[in-house]
């Protein structure tokens, strides 16, 4: 079942980059990101089965930077909705050169 | 022998299940219009990843999986969505039109078309070792020393003790910096 | 850096003597250096920059120190510096330590069978692929030698300078320079490795640089220092070639290695030739040979005494040195070797002619030095290393004294202009005449190196010089010279031309070195009325090493003697000495026996040196007529001949016209203007501003502020690089 692990894992990724290029949404496109760590810790769990336990213990590193991540995310997105009344990324541009 | 068969077949079964319904979960999460039913759906594809996790001898991790992306994290999304108050559907989020979702679905097939030629090209085949089935057997036969954790936690504490230390470190770096950046400014002038 | 702990090679008998301390012998300078250097540091932090030319109120070039020397000059209050007295101490201090040991090691090596040189590895230099270079020292009876007159010569010259430079401003840093060149010299003598042999070899001439700009406030004298440098760079080009050349042919650059392995290559083969040449052009450079001897007169510009240590006694002989040590390499190379020779021959007669009309006094002891060192290459070049060697030290000798001695003089001249505010050339013979009445010690000191330096016999330069023509004439018809040819010419056509021209220029030495005796110590005082109650002799500091040098100069010679004169001492002691260095590339040169003329011959030979000598010392004595000079204000400007050779052959112009204004020329036409602001500043400095311009100005059309365009760019990124991946 390795094989069909690591694709599923790659169509994953996929659909979470596809969700990333199409959504507007700050809050998705978060949850895409979440999708795409999913796919790899997929990933790493199925190599762990050839490779030994080292794999399983990224994933647990994985969660937990996940899990940072969502909690300053979440409130840096707060904070922006706070400014602008939106989380519609196309309204932020502060960045622009 | 027969059982032997039949039991590999229902794992075959198992596996593509869990597989196409993650798949199908997660096209559903990224065309959602409405962000609570996107998220919805995303806790679907994590909850079929824990089963595949399972399937894949990784039982600690798939309650881990359970406990923390679905319990917490997926939680904190839908928290937030609710706090905010973004519950309806919004026009705004799919602002891209058709050809975008096009285009996007093109880029991400030449991608996973890629991904696959890679891999067929180089790795999996090359990387699976061919004793494997003797030695997941061999594996399945003997009972493991520490439960089903102790291979994981091994490591955990041995050879990566510094970096466990160090997630300690972030996330306590995290929590200081979502309450400074979440918490209202009282002393706005 | 270095440490005591070293690995004595093998167990060589010396390993258990005084000699194994001989890393101190280096170390000592150097440790003079830091201290003085850190001095001379201090002091300038205290009283403000160092101005060398603070009490320095002449404007001719490079006369000696005493800057307010006169105690009585109410302008000019001595500005000694203020960690004058330490200087004293430690700047000489640590020479006469270094000879003490030098002294030691000597005696020590007398001890001992010398049959293999003692080789002293410190550390581990550089282990580079095949090349392992360690930092070892090579204690063997050449490097010995040379060490005994580096810290001997050098120890005299330092004691010299306590007096001459008391009232520099720049006292400890002029024995910091000094130090620190006794270092890399010392370095360079005891090399083990031919890039440790260098790495002294550029350390003495930055020290030269460093001396020769020593008063660098002059624009003169620092271009007297960058032209030493540059014309230096030549050299170092040929011998960094050789090296590269025995690397590739050899394997090794050690020392000894390269010996044992130069002799298997073919006999006069080009490889071997081409070694043998590339070093001597690293030798012309350093040892002021044709073509590049033009740096040496003008190295005159630093002060006396670095002018009697760098450009007399040592620096300038490393060449020499340099030749003999690379014996078994020149020894194969016959075709090199007449090469070596003739270049010698051409330097001594040529310098010699322009020493016969120079005025200033440091000038002609200045072209004295290159043709002596033209007579120096002449003996190596022919094989005969110990004669050339020989004749290093007995020029050591007695061209210290003579700098040293024109040092008082012009310490004394500069004292009694600087007294009664004249201007005047302090250095120029017009000047002098008459000091034998005022500074009778020093008259008497230099009328003997004057005696030994022309070849009067049983004074130290005979027995060396007549050596070096005597081993010229012995290899006209036996021996590997003779037997190759040069440009098509057969080599024993050459050596009688080298052996002619060495006898002229013994006659042109003999003529030239009188004339400067004459003029400045005989007849008729033109110093000028008021200076001349200023005329004294110098201090005993001063005097004290002229007389140690004046016993040398007289009896140095005695170091080898040859056979025909076995009623004076013992024979050939220094030949005895250096046989195990370069008596088996001396044999092969001579065909594998000693080289032999009967005694008619050698009797003959001896007499006609003899005999020019005399007449050259004579016919200045009888044709020059001091008292019809006149000082050199009122002197008409030269013509004729008299003109070229003042004018040195006009090669400085010529080199100017040829090479200095060409290159000038291209650069400002070429470099300046159209490569560097053309090319360079338009193309590359504006052009670089221009495209980077562009290229921001196009990033920053990337920057929408857009996260999705971020990562629709961010993902074309990945697929091209998955896509190079897959499709490799």
């Amino acid at each position: 079942m390795l094989v069909e692990a690591l694709a599923l894992s790659a169509v994953l990724f996929t659909i979470g980059v596809v969700g990333v290029l199409t959504r507007r949404n700050a809050i998705i496109l978060f949850m895409c990101i979440e999708l795409m760590l999913n796919a790899v810790n997929l990933s790493f769990v199925a190599l762990s089965t050839l490779y030994g336990a080292t794999g399983q213990v990224f994933v647990v590193f994985t969660m937990t930077v996940a899990a940072a991540e969502a909690a300053v995310g979440l409130a840096i997105i707060i904070a922006i909705f706070r400014h602008t009344r939106s989380v519609n990324l196309q309204n932020i541009n502060l960045l622009k050169g | 022998m027969l059982a032997n068969q039949f039991h590999s077949l229902f794992y075959a079964f198992g596996f593509y299940l869990f597989g196409l319904v993650a798949i199908a979960s997660a096209v559903a999460f990224v065309t959602r219009k409405s962000p609570v039913a996107a998220a919805m759906w995303l806790v679907n594809v994590m909850f079929c990843l824990a089963a595949l996790y399972v399937m894949l001898d990784a039982q600690f991790i798939a309650a881990m999986q359970v406990l923390v992306y679905t319990g917490a994290i997926m939680v904190v999304f839908l928290f937030v969505i609710m706090l905010l108050n973004l519950g309806h559907p919004s026009e705004l989020a799919d602002a891209r039109g058709r050809w975008g979702y096009i285009f996007a679905t093109f880029i991400g097939l030449v991608m996973l078309a890629e991904v696959m030629a890679l891999n067929r090209a180089n790795t999996i085949e090359r990387m699976i070792p061919p004793d494997l089935a003797a030695r997941a057997a061999a594996a399945a036969a003997t009972p493991l020393a520490g439960g089903i954790i102790g291979p994981v936690a091994a490591p955990l504490f041995n050879e990566y003790l510094l970096a466990f230390e160090l997630t300690s470190v972030l996330l306590l770096a995290a929590i200081v910096g979502a309450v400074v950046l979440g918490k209202r400014r009282t002393d706005a002038r | 850096m270095m440490h005591p702990a070293m690995i004595p090679e093998g167990a060589h008998p010396l390993a258990a003597t005084v000699a194994r301390f001989v890393w101190l012998l280096p170390l000592l300078p150097l440790l003079g250096f830091l201290i003085n250097g850190t001095l001379a540091m201090l002091g300038a932090a205290k009283v403000g920059p160092a101005d060398p030319s603070a009490g320095h109120d002449s404007d001719d070039h490079g006369h000696g120190a005493a800057h307010g020397h006169d105690a009585h000059d109410a302008h000019h209050a001595p500005t000694r510096h203020k960690y004058a007295a330490i200087t004293s101490l430690v700047g000489p201090g640590v020479l006469v330590a270094a000879f003490g040991l030098a002294v030691a090691c000597f005696f020590a090596m007398r001890s001992v069978d010398m049959e293999r040189p003692f080789l002293l590895t410190l550390f581990q230099w550089m282990p580079v692929g095949d090349l392992n270079l360690t930092a070892s020292f090579l204690l063997d009876p050449l490097s010995m030698v040379m060490v005994l007159v580096i810290t001997g010569v050098g120890m005299l010259i330092h004691i010299f300078s306590v007096g001459y430079m008391q009232d520099d401003p720049g006292y400890p840093r002029y024995f910091a320079y000094l130090n620190l060149f006794v270092f890399f010299m010392l370095v360079l003598v005891l090399g083990g490795s031919y890039p440790l042999l260098f790495v002294g070899w550029e350390g003495v001439g930055l020290c030269s640089y460093l001396l020769i700009g020593f008063w660098f406030s002059e624009k003169a004298n620092a271009d007297a220092g960058k032209k030493a440098f540059i014309v230096n760079r030549i050299g170092d080009f040929g011998f960094l070639v050789a090296m590269f050349l025995m690397f590739a042919n050899l394997g090794s650059l050690d020392i000894a290695t390269v010996a044992e392995k130069a002799v298997e290559l073919p006999m006069g083969g080009a490889i071997v030739t081409a070694m043998a040449l590339f070093l001597f052009l690293g030798c012309t450079g350093k040892s002021a040979q044709i073509p590049l001897y033009v740096r040496l007169p003008d190295a005159m510009a630093g002060p006396t005494p670095v002018s009697a240590l760098i450009h007399a006694a040592t620096m300038v002989t490393a060449g020499v040195y340099l030749v003999a040590r690379s014996s078994a390499i020149f020894s194969m190379a016959p075709m090199a070797q007449l090469v070596v020779a003739l270049v010698g021959a051409l330097t001594a007669f040529f310098a010699a002619t322009i020493g016969l009309k120079q005025w200033d006094i440091k000038k002609v002891l200045a072209y004295s030095t290159v043709s002596q060192l033209g007579y120096m290459f002449i003996g190596v070049g022919v094989g005969a290393y110990v004669a050339g060697v020989f004749h290093l030290v007995t020029h050591a000798f007695f061209k210290a004294l003579l700098f040293l001695g024109s040092g008082s003089v012009i310490y004394v001249m500069h004292a009694a202009y600087h007294a009664t505010h004249n201007h005047d050339d302090a250095q120029d013979m017009r000047n002098m005449g008459g000091l034998k009445t005022y500074m009778p010690v020093t008259f008497y000191l230099m009328w003997i190196a004057t005696l030994a330096i022309a070849g009067i016999p049983l004074f130290s330069g005979f027995f060396s010089k007549d050596e070096i023509l005597g081993s010229v004439f012995a290899r006209i018809s036996h021996s590997t010279l003779a037997e190759a040819t040069l440009f098509g010419v057969p080599g024993g056509t050459i050596l009688l031309i080298v052996y002619v021209l060495g006898l002229a220029s013994a006659l042109m030495t003999a003529i030239y070195m009188t004339r400067m005796m004459l003029y400045t110590f005989h007849g008729p005082n033109r110093t000028g009325e008021a200076e001349r109650s200023h005329l004294t002799e110098a201090p005993w500091i001063m005097t004290g090493p002229l007389v140690v040098l004046a016993a040398l100069a007289a009896f140095g010679g005695w170091l080898n003697v040859p056979e025909l004169l076995s009623a004076v001492g013992p024979v050939g002691s220094l030949d005895h000495w250096l046989e195990p260095v370069v008596g088996e590339a001396a044999l092969r040169t001579t065909l594998g026996a000693a080289p032999h003329v009967t005694h008619q011959t050698e009797l003959m030979l001896v007499g006609t040196a003899i005999a020019i000598a005399v007449a050259g010392i004579a016919f200045a004595l009888l044709r020059l007529k001091p008292a019809a000079l006149v000082p050199k204000k009122d002197s008409p400007a030269a013509t004729g001949i008299s003109r070229v050779l003042e004018n040195k052959y006009f090669v400085d112009e010529g080199y100017d016209a040829a090479i200095v204004q060409p290159t000038l020329a291209v650069s400002r036409a070429v470099l300046w203007k159209g490569l560097d602001a053309g090319i360079i500043d338009g193309l590359f400095v504006n052009g670089s501003a221009l495209l980077a311009r562009a290229f921001g100005w196009m990033g920053s059309q990337l920057q929408t502020g857009q996260v999705g365009t971020y990562a629709w760019v961010l993902l074309i990124g990945v697929i091209t690089l998955l896509g190079a991946f897959t499709f490799r």
